[in-house]
Parts: C-alpha cells; sequence; structure tokens
C-alpha cells in the first residue's frame, strides 16, 4: 500500500513538474516576444489564466498613460478574442506600485476642457468594457493603487490586494483640484456604499489593505511574505499572482461569487440610502460640510458630490457624462493648475539634489528637550534613528521624553502602530543631562532657546565633544546661521535647520546654508529631513531666511489692520476665506506674542522700513501683561483646556483702544485688507527669490505652502503671480504704496513680470 | 523534494544501512571529546506518552506529569535520589500555582527536599534549554548529577480575568470600610468580566505561529502537496516506530481515576486523498497549512539525567549518549520565525568541526511539515545562505533517510516544554539502535529563536 501510494505521488510530481516547466517556457516565450511589440504591458498564459503584466520602463511608478491605455485595450482585445483564455489576472511587476495614477502629464498638455473630456470618456468605455467582461478579470494589488488605478481596479470582476504598508487603495484626484474621471463616481458608491464614496473621493485619503477589506473595496488580502529562496518583494508579487491565479479560475468556473456578505449594519444602510429623502439628506449634509471647509474656495469637492448625484439620481449614462464634462472642466481651473503644481513642487523637495552625503548619519543627538526639539526627535526615532535627546534639568527633559512617547502612543491608538513597534521606537531614545555618547554623533541638532549667547555657548560646549565629521544644525526660526556659526572651529559642518511647529504634523523643512557650509554638510542634513519624512527647501541664509521673512511683514499689517479697527475674529474670518488654514490673530497666539515680537524687532531692525507698518508697541503691551498666546492661555484670545470655542479675551480692548489708528477708507474693504496682507506675504517672497535666497520658485511655494500656510488654492505666491496675473498684483501694491508708503513697493522682479506678460515664473 | 520523501518512504530499511556505511568511510572526526573539558553524558532519558490534549491527561496539572516522568526516570536508572545534585524544566504555558514546576514535581516524585530544583522557559525550546544549563552546570564542575526535564499541559491554560476586573479586585482587597468598598464596586463595568486567554500570537509581531509558517511555506513556495506527503511521511513513520516498540523512551503512566496511559495517541496515519479535503487553518481561504500537516496540542514531559562521565562510570552507568557542542540562534521573529534550525545547523556543525556528511541521526522538530520543508529549502539555499546568514554557501540538505525516521512532533506530538528531550533521547536511541556515531537535534521556537546540539553515541 505504501509502494502504491508512493508510485501515485511519483507520479503526480512529473505531471505537475513537466507542466511546470512548460508554463515557464510558454511564459518566458510570450513575454519575449511581447517585450518585443509592447513597452508598458505584456502577458502570458498559465493554463487558461492570461497573466497580464504592467511594468512601464525607466519610472519608478506605473501610470495610466495614453500609450499603457492603448497596450492594455490591445491586450484585453486578444484575452476576449482567445478561445484558450478564461479568466485573467492583471498585476504589476513594479515592487511597490500597482498603479499610482493617471499621467499628469497628459492632463496638462491639454488645452481645451473638450480634451479632458474626451480623455476622459475613452477611458470611461474601456473600464465599462472591462467592467462587463464575460471573462472574470482579477486585479492583484501590490503597493500603490491610486486615481485611475484604482479606477481600473474596481472596473475589475475581482480584487486581491497584498497587506503591506505600502498597498493603499484611494481617490486622491480632489487634492489635485480634479475628480476621478474614469467611473470611480459612478462605481464606488455602489461598491462601498454612498458615505464611504464621499469620504474616499472629498478627502483623497488612502485606505490600506485591511480596511480596504473590511470595506469591500478589495475582495481578499494577500500577506506579504519574508525571504525565501529569492527576494521577499519579488516572491511576494510571484505569490499575489499564485494567489490570483487560483481565484481567476475559480471564478471562471464559477466556484467562487465575486459577491460579498453584507453585514447587518451595511444592509441597514443600504436600505435607508435606498429612499430618496435620505439620500437628498445625505447630499445636503456632505454639501454643507464641504462648503464649511473649503469656504468655496475649491470647486472640485461640490462638482464630485454633484456627478455622484447625477449617477445616482438620474442613471448612469447622465453620471459618465457628467463625470466626464465635469472632469474637463475642472482640469481647465486656476485652483487646479495651482494644486498640480505645489503637487509638482513636493515631489521635487522630497529629492535630495545635493548627492548622497559622505557619511550617513547613524546616530543623532538633539539639544533642548523642548517643543521643537522633542518633536524633531519624534519624527527621528519612529524612522529608526538612534537619537539622543539632552536638556540641562530632569523635569525638562521628562517632559520632552513624555511628549516623544505621548506622540507614538497617538499612533497606536489609532492603530497606525503596534504597541510593539512603539516601544521599539521609543527604545532608539535616549535621554540624558550630559554630552556622554556625543563623540559617536554624526549629526548634533540645536533646538535650545532663542537666544544667540545661549547658542554661541551651546556650540562651543557641543564642538568640544563631538568627532570632526559630525554635522552641527540649529534649529532657529529667525537668528542668522552666519552668526550663529561665528563662533565655531569648523563653520563649514555648521547649517541651519529649521523646523516647523508642530514637528511631527508640519510637513516643511527649512535648511538655510551660509557661504561657508560645505556641499556634503548640505547633503547630509537634506538627507536626515528627508528620512524624517519632510519635504525640503534649501535657502541662503539672511535674517528670517526665507520663510520668517515672509511671514514678518504680513504680520506687521495685521497689526496694523487691528490697530485701525478691525477685530480679531473679524480679521481671522477674512484670512481664512482667503484660504488661509488658520486665521492671522489665531497665528499670532498659536506663534506665540513674545516670539513675534522677538522676530519683528530683529527684522525690524535689519530690513527698515519694508517691514513697517503696525506698531510692535502692541505686542510689548500683551507681554508686560502676560497675553503670550496659547501657551499662556490668554493671547487675543483666552484657551483653556478642553474648550473647544474660543472667546475673545475682553482685557485686550484696552490695549487696542489705546493703540487705535484712524483707518483709510480706501483700502480697508475687505478685498482690500485680504490683498494688503497677501500682497506683502507675496512681495517679500519674490523679492527672496530676486535677492537669491530662494534658488527656484518652486521651493519658494511649497516653503509658503508646507511651512506657513499659504492658501494651497493659490498654488503658493509664485504660482498665484503667474495664475492671477502679476501686473494685478503691481496695481494692488501701487494703490497702497500710495497711502502706506514703502513696505508696499513693488520689488524690481515682479515689476519686471508684470511689464512682460510672457515672463512667467513656471513656464 | 517530493521525490525524496516518497524514495525514502519506500526504501527507508536499505537505504539507511548503506547510508551508514558510506557515511562511516567519510567521517573527519573520531570523537569529540575537548582537552580540559569534562566530558557530560546522557544516562538516559524517557517520557511519558504524549497525548492529544484534552483527553486521557485533561484533569491533571503540569506537576502530576512532571513528577510521572521523574518517576519513570527513577525507575528506569535506579539513580540514587540523594546524588542528584541539580533538577530544571522546561515549560512554556505556566500554572500560576506551580509557577517552579520543577521543585513541586521533584518534591512530589521523592526527591531530597535538599536538592534545589529551577524552571525555565524559552518557547519550544525550553528543555533544550533545561539540558543545556545542565551541560553547564556540569562542565564548570558546580554539579555532577543533574535532571533536565520538560512538561507541558495544553489540556489546562491560565485564563485570567480581565486587567479591569483585576485591578478592581485588588483594590476592593484595599478597601477598608464599606463605603470604600461601594465606591470600588460602583466602578464595575460588564466588559470587566472578559477573560484574558494566554496569548496564542507572538507578542512582538501580533501574528499566531501557524500563520507565520503559512506565509513561511509561501515564501519557500512550497505547495500543499508536498506538506502532506511530508505530514504523511511523519505519521506513517511514527506509527511504524510505536508497532516496532523503538519508541522506548517513552514510560506508562497510571492516571489517577482512569487507565493506565502507555503509548501516544496523536500518532495517526491517513491518506492524502483525506488530508487534502482539509481546509486550511490560518490563511483562509487559499493558505496551505491545515490541521493535518501541523503539530496538534498536545499534553506530556519528559526527563534526562545527565551526569559527569567519570561520575557516571563510577556508579556503574552505561551511558546512552555524549551531549556536545551546542548553539543557541535568533532571527527575525516575523518573516523567519521558524527558521531557527538553518540558521543553527551551520553554526554547531563548524563549531564541531563536523559536516552534513557526518551525522547519522537528524532530530528536527516539527512544528508544522511547511516549516520543516522550508528549513530543508533554505539549507539547500546559497542565495539564502549568502543573503540572509552571511555566509558563502549553503550547510547542504540534509538526507531525508536519516532524518526524524522515528516520526516528529508532528506525529508524535509536541508538549512545548518536553520536546527537546525527547529529540535528544530519539538522537540517542537511533544512534545505538542504527549503528551511527553523531547525531543533530535542531528546533525552532517562538521569539524567532533556534536551537541545535550534537549528540554523539557512547561507545558500546
Amino acid at each position: 500500500m505504501v509502494a502504491s501510494r508512493a508510485i501515485g505521488s511519483l507520479s503526480r510530481f512529473t505531471a505537475s513538474r513537466t507542466l511546470r516547466c512548460s508554463g515557464y517556457i510558454c511564459r518566458s516565450f510570450t513575454r519575449a516576444s511581447a517585450l518585443l511589440t509592447r513597452t508598458h504591458i505584456n502577458y502570458g498564459v498559465k493554463g487558461d489564466v492570461a497573466v497580464i503584466r504592467i511594468n512601464s520602463p525607466n519610472s519608478k511608478v506605473n501610470t495610466l498613460s495614453q500609450e499603457l491605455h492603448s497596450e492594455f485595450m490591445e491586450v484585453m482585445n486578444e484575452v476576449w478574442s482567445s478561445s484558450q483564455i478564461r479568466s485573467a489576472v492583471l498585476i504589476s511587476t513594479k515592487p511597490g506600485c500597482f498603479i499610482a495614477g493617471a499621467d499628469l502629464n497628459m492632463l496638462n498638455a491639454c488645452t481645451t476642457s473638450q480634451e479632458v473630456t474626451q480623455i476622459s470618456q475613452e477611458a470611461q468605455k474601456m473600464f465599462e468594457k472591462l467592467e462587463k467582461s464575460t471573462k472574470p478579470v482579477v486585479a492583484a494589488i501590490n503597493g500603490s493603487c491610486l486615481g485611475g488605478g484604482l479606477e481600473l481596479a474596481i472596473s475589475c470582476q475581482y480584487r486581491i490586494a497584498t497587506k503591506d504598508k505600502k498597498t493603499v487603495l484611494g481617490s486622491p484626484e480632489v487634492l489635485l483640484g480634479i475628480l476621478p474621471g474614469a467611473g470611480a463616481t459612478q462605481r464606488l458608491p455602489k461598491m462601498v456604499g454612498i458615505p464611504a464614496a464621499f469620504d474616499m473621493m472629498l478627502t483623497g485619503r488612502s485606505i490600506r489593505a485591511d480596511r480596504a477589506k473590511k470595506m469591500g473595496l478589495v475582495d481578499q488580502l494577500v500577506e506579504p511574505l519574508g525571504p525565501g529562496v529569492k527576494p521577499p518583494e519579488e516572491r511576494t508579487i510571484e505569490y499575489l499572482e499564485e494567489v490570483a491565479i487560483t481565484f481567476a479560475k475559480g471564478l471562471a468556473d464559477k466556484k467562487i461569487t465575486p459577491k460579498r456578505d453584507k453585514g447587518l449594519v451595511e444592509k441597514m444602510t443600504s436600505y435607508a440610502l435606498s429612499i430618496p429623502f435620505v439620500r437628498q439628506q445625505i447630499y445636503k449634509k456632505v454639501e454643507e460640510k464641504v462648503q464649511k471647509q473649503t469656504k468655496g474656495l475649491y470647486p472640485a469637492p461640490l462638482k464630485i458630490i454633484d456627478v455622484v448625484k447625477t449617477g445616482i439620481e438620474q442613471g448612469s449614462n447622465a453620471g459618465y457624462l457628467s463625470e466626464s464634462q465635469r472632469f474637463g472642466e475642472l482640469a481647465m481651473t486656476k485652483e487646479s493648475k495651482a494644486l498640480m503644481g505645489l503637487y509638482r513642487g513636493q515631489t521635487q523637495c522630497k529629492k535630495n539634489k545635493f548627492g548622497a552625503p559622505q557619511k550617513e548619519v547613524k546616530q543623532l543627538a538633539v539639544l533642548g528637550a523642548g517643543l521643537m526639539g522633542a518633536g524633531i526627535a519624534q519624527v527621528s526615532v519612529d524612522k529608526g534613528l538612534q537619537t539622543i535627546l539632552k536638556d540641562t534639568t530632569l523635569p525638562a527633559l521628562g517632559r520632552g521624553q513624555q511628549q516623544v512617547f505621548k506622540g507614538l502612543n497617538d499612533k497606536v491608538k489609532k492603530k497606525t502602530l503596534t504597541s510593539f513597534e512603539r516601544d521599539a521606537m521609543f527604545s532608539n531614545l535616549i535621554g540624558q543631562l550630559d554630552y556622554r555618547g556625543f563623540e559617536k554623533a554624526d549629526m548634533v541638532i540645536e533646538a535650545v532657546f532663542e537666544d544667540l549667547s545661549l547658542k554661541h555657548r551651546v556650540l562651543k560646549e557641543t564642538e568640544a565633544v563631538i568627532p570632526d565629521h559630525c554635522v552641527f544644525a540649529s534649529n532657529t526660526s529667525a537668528l542668522p546661521i552666519g552668526e550663529i556659526a561665528t563662533v565655531s572651529k569648523r563653520p563649514e559642518k555648521v547649517i541651519g535647520m529649521h523646523y516647523f511647529s508642530p514637528v511631527d504634523k508640519m510637513q516643511l523643512l527649512e535648511i538655510i546654508t551660509t557661504e561657508k557650509t560645505s556641499k556634503d554638510t548640505t547633503a547630509s542634513a537634506v538627507d536626515v529631513g528627508l528620512r524624517q519624512g519632510k519635504v525640503i527647501i534649501v535657502v541662503k541664509d539672511g535674517p528670517g531666511f526665507y520663510t520668517t521673512r515672509c511671514l514678518t511683514p504680513m504680520m506687521s499689517e495685521v497689526i496694523r489692520i487691528l490697530q485701525e479697527g478691525v477685530g480679531p475674529k473679524k480679521l481671522d474670518s477674512l484670512t481664512t476665506s482667503f484660504g488661509f488654514p488658520v486665521g492671522a490673530a489665531t497665528l499670532v497666539d498659536e506663534v506665540g506674542v513674545d516670539v513675534a515680537k522677538h522676530v519683528a524687532e530683529n527684522l525690524g531692525k535689519e530690513f527698515g522700513e519694508r517691514f513697517a507698518g503696525g506698531s510692535l508697541e502692541m505686542l510689548q503691551q500683551m507681554i508686560s501683561k502676560g497675553f503670550l498666546g496659547r501657551k499662556s492661555g490668554k493671547g487675543f484670545y483666552i484657551y483653556q483646556e478642553g474648550v473647544k470655542n474660543k472667546n475673545l479675551n475682553s482685557d485686550m480692548d484696552s490695549i487696542l483702544a489705546s493703540l487705535k489708528m484712524p483707518s483709510q477708507p480706501d483700502v480697508s474693504s475687505d478685498e482690500d485688507i485680504q490683498y494688503r496682507l497677501v500682497t506683502r506675504f507675496v512681495n517679500e517672497a519674490i523679492l527672496c527669490l530676486q535677492e537669491g535666497v530662494l534658488a527656484t520658485p518652486t521651493e519658494g511655494d511649497i516653503g509658503a505652502v508646507f511651512g506657513l500656510g499659504f492658501p494651497p488654492c493659490l498654488g503658493g505666491p509664485f504660482h498665484f503671480v503667474d495664475l492671477y496675473g502679476a501686473q494685478k498684483i503691481v496695481d494692488r501694491l501701487r494703490k497702497y504704496e500710495a497711502v502706506y508708503g514703502k513696505q508696499f513697493t513693488p520689488c524690481q522682479l515682479l515689476v519686471d513680470h508684470a511689464n512682460n506678460p510672457n515672463k512667467k515664473f513656471y513656464q | 523534494m517530493t521525490s525524496l520523501l516518497t524514495y525514502t518512504f519506500k526504501n527507508l530499511p536499505n537505504t539507511s544501512k548503506w547510508a551508514l556505511r558510506f557515511s562511516s568511510q567519510t567521517k573527519s572526526k573520531k570523537t569529540l571529546a575537548k582537552p580540559n573539558i569534562r566530558n557530560i553524558v546522557v544516562v538516559d532519558g524517557v517520557r511519558t506518552p504524549f497525548l492529544l490534549s484534552g483527553t486521557s491527561y485533561k484533569d491533571l496539572m503540569p506537576h502530576d506529569l512532571a513528577r510521572a516522568a521523574l518517576s519513570g526516570l527513577l525507575h528506569r536508572t535506579s539513580v540514587p535520589k540523594d546524588v542528584v545534585d541539580y533538577i530544571i524544566f522546561g515549560t512554556v504555558i505556566q500554572e500560576v500555582k506551580t509557577s517552579n514546576v520543577a521543585r513541586e514535581a521533584a518534591l512530589g516524585a521523592g526527591f531530597s527536599d535538599k536538592t534545589p530544583a529551577h524552571t525555565v522557559t524559552m518557547a519550544c525550546i525550553s528543555s533544550n534549554q533545561a539540558m543545556t544549563t545542565a551541560v553547564g552546570l556540569i562542565a564548570s564542575g558546580q554539579c555532577d548529577v543533574v535532571v533536565a526535564g520538560g512538561v507541558e499541559l495544553m489540556s489546562d491554560i491560565p485564563i485570567r480575568h480581565s486587567r479591569k476586573m483585576r485591578k478592581m479586585m485588588l483594590d476592593l482587597n484595599k478597601a477598608k470600610t464599606l463605603a470604600q468598598r461601594l465606591s470600588v464596586i460602583s466602578k464595575f463595568r460588564l466588559n470587566f468580566l472578559s477573560p484574558e486567554l494566554p496569548a496564542v500570537s507572538e507578542f512582538s509581531t501580533s501574528e499566531t505561529m501557524g500563520h507565520s509558517a503559512d506565509r513561511l511555506a509561501a515564501a519557500f513556495a512550497i505547495s500543499r502537496e508536498e506538506q502532506d506527503e511530508y505530514a504523511l511521511r511523519s505519521h506513517s513513520l511514527a506509527k511504524r516506530a510505536q508497532d516496532e516498540g523503538l519508541l522506548s523512551d517513552v514510560v506508562p503512566f497510571k492516571v489517577p481515576g482512569r487507565d493506565t496511559v502507555t503509548q501516544d495517541n496523536g500518532i495517526r496515519p491517513s491518506s492524502l486523498d483525506q488530508m487534502a479535503k482539509l481546509k486550511p487553518a490560518f490563511i483562509k481561504p487559499y493558505g496551505t497549512v491545515t490541521a493535518a500537516n501541523s503539530s496538534f496540542l498536545t499534553d506530556g514531559a519528559s526527563a534526562v539525567l545527565i551526569m559527569a562521565e567519570e561520575k557516571a562510570l563510577a556508579m556503574g552507568y552505561k551511558p546512552k549518549a555524549y551531549l556536545r557542542d551546542f548553539m543557541y540562534v535568533s532571527q527575525d521573529p516575523k518573516d523567519q520565525l521558524l527558521l531557527g534550525p538553518t540558521y543553527a545547523t551551520p553554526k554547531v556543525l563548524e563549531k564541531a568541526g563536523l559536516t552534513m556528511n557526518d551525522i547519522d541521526a537528524f532530530e528536527f522538530h516539527e512544528a508544522f511539515s511547511g516549516q520543516i520543508l522550508a528549513n530543508l529549502k533554505a539549507m539547500d539555499s546559497d542565495w539564502f545562505a549568502q543573503n540572509y546568514m552571511g555566509r558563502k554557501a549553503k550547510v547542504g540538505l540534509p538526507p531525508l533517510e536519516k532524518f526524524n525516521n522515528w516520526g516528529g512532533s508532528l506525529s508524535l506530538g509536541h508538549p512545548f516544554g518536553a520536546t527537546g528531550c525527547r529529540l535528544v533521547m530519539a538522537a540517542a536511541n537511533r544512534l545505538r539502535k542504527e549503528g551511527g556515531q553523531y547525531g543533530l537535534v535542531a528546533a525552532c521556537a517562538a521569539g524567532g529563536q533556534g536551537h541545535a546540539m550534537i549528540v554523539e553515541a557512547y561507545p558500546k
């Protein structure tokens, strides 16, 4: 009996082995022939399953370009016409990316909305054909599946995704000021329900695979594999393909149905949504929410709601038509161009153009465990960077360590980290009161109090203990790095790293180089910043660098406007309705009145009348009364723990009254007030480019939007000038100049742009 | 792989003899004795029959089982109780009442109350740790005679009140007045009653071992069929070993209130067709690890008598084997949780100055078919050796005809804390029976750890 069983398995073995062999030959054969004809897609047949593999050459990601689109169509037509093939698997062989979205260059090349609508309609047709395919198609998703990639995936009959951190699904179009233009507005609501579909399309959030499975966005999960006899990533994709093939066969044999069992809550929700009245209420609620959040400055979210509504209420034909038309319209809006520009800028600022540093930083040390120091430590340890956090007293150090722990623990509560991962990250942090271990540090970032003599002292202390190659970075918002470096024995190793508060939330890092800073030091600082997950601008040293320098004249104008009798609440609403995420008065409270005054004073001395406007006396009086902003509980507003609605600080009335100045009716309309603030900001930004503080307009836009909250819908000061028109801005400045004087004088570069309409910051 | 398996299957009795003859020619060393280091021997070892959890042992406590193993050892070796210098037991899921189960069992088994005892834990290699601790005590001259063993009783596990409930009960203890007590009780919520089970998943990764084994099998592209075939091999070999009376380390155990248990009850050779019907147990619906190709929850205990060679000889014993070089390794608990044997094998061979060809009996712990086959593939892969182990070349594939010939954890059972001693005794007994000189014991353990040890046959 044993023998017969053995023979049985032996014969099975040889059979399966030859099969595998021939499968391999056949695959490599078709692959070879397909390579000759197609660039982005090739396919092989395994048994009766076509395995369609996407891999765009010379790119880190696959994007839905016109070429890929037509190759996919060709392949699908072959799949549909082949009698040998009964089902198909669609997979990307590019590590970490299924399809990252539509090709933005394809959209940018269009000059009219009709062209864009045309693109949308072609994609719609293809995906509809795919959706109606009688041969089941399984999308096997590993890595990012976003935008057009998601629209492709949800047109397939079945989706299998790897449960990897890199595997995310989402519709981020709204973040680019457009909408999903290849059917997602019609398919998503049916697939995940109206509320979830709105959430995905209106926030653009990325959804991880396990969550996507719960939502019904994917049907099966595949666990990523560890090392075997091949690299883990390679084998994981192979395994995903194997699993997808079994499901494709199962679907073709009708052993598996693509329908999913819905839970009770889901069933009840979908029943409720079958009632028109309930649906109307939802549309209304969502619209209200969008209006409140966007202040009507972003057209895309409203159009998304509109298109979804059309599809559900008037049928999918109307829905598809509306989707393609709105898509075309949105692609031509200023907002969309601004947002796409920002997106490109962000991508650029995620690269290290200074090359790899000679020595990678492995041991970091942070001086000062305050809000900034601890924040810097947090974003370092959670990326696996060994970090020493040093302060001078145990309570201060303990507060900083607690801040790091809390930051990590909040992620555990949100389930983006496990408690074990938190503990492992937290053990990358060493808190101490002395300079022990600094002899092994590769970089020291000081975040001590903003006081030049103190910074000099810590620099000297640090240089006495650190090795020769160690970079000394100063986190300061306004003290010139060159001045800090005057006491350094090795100024080529001194650099500025200006982080923004709260460090774990704000994406920007402004790196400041002096004339003596070496290129390798810069490369090292950029490398650390990128590892900390930051978008980085590199600017030249000078008072206020770039970001603080742009903000200060605007803040000066804020004080002036307050002096002219506009209340903090009104001012806040004027600035937020222009697109700033935080109102101007609130911003002063957040930054800290003492900090604001310190900066304004310093920069005022440097720049003289161009930074004139409001009276610093106001800040001085606030400081003397202890109104330092949020940190002291009182500023323009009163801040109380656990109280959401903040009230005006009535004690400010006397200060405001004592410094009151007459308002100028010609330049005090709501719009004028907004433009007085924004034009001063923009003018200073352009001056920074003119003076070479900024290397590129892109960095100027990224710095303004991600560091200072410049309205994203305007795309940053440089996009704003390009899209709004330099002449209009110069006109505004001249008008204000006539009333207030030199602080509004437009800079030469801006005037040049106004004089020559063909001159643009972005060609 | 499959062909190897089926080949062994059919031809085992002949090939093993032939292989032995062949390998004895290539022996590179006569013995692993080292100058100035005491030789350490296993005099003998026993184990209770290993039973499926929830069967005849289900009403016992762990120290009852451990005591049975100790009594069995005393009976088998007739060692005078007062000669034993020290007792060490391994266990994994601790019974809180007897957290030092070694001491409780030793007292109950009638060992001298002057003999100290401690308990160690290192997941599935706990009793390996007990034995190597004994080796250390003897080698350093602290002891001459040590009993090492292990026990696991999965029929009963410590299920606790929730942390909130525990906290409330402790606060209640401290409350002095009625008012204080009432105020503590008033904080009670219904969800306090939900119990807390001992974790079945890895603490660091929150992944269960079966899940990890399934991923490991997939990483090495091991099919369901291969896994089922290996499991079938294990059960068939175990059945034959049982039938032929080769499992001589098993001692009968009269369970109070029940019949005497004389043999392992988890050996169930089935057919591939039957096994193919089972659904995947961890990665559903398409995984490959099933109940049939995994080791099962087991109750059992084991014990071995370890002595300095000169002491054993002075007492007139004829030891079974030397315990030679051993090695502990650890690696990534997520993706390489069960690859301990792959890492430990080349290291221990190098340390002993042996090669794969020198080994006559392999005894590897079988947690899952997929795990064993993955380890075999990893050991046979230059790519893996170069990229993950920092070695120039693979260590090579253990010949299957010398591999777990009397069954393994898949079929005999796997009481976590007790398996190590079973592996050592299986290696020692096989060397005696089959006539080889060196045995290699290896095992993986939770936490991404592993162990290997060389067992050398005692000259007859």
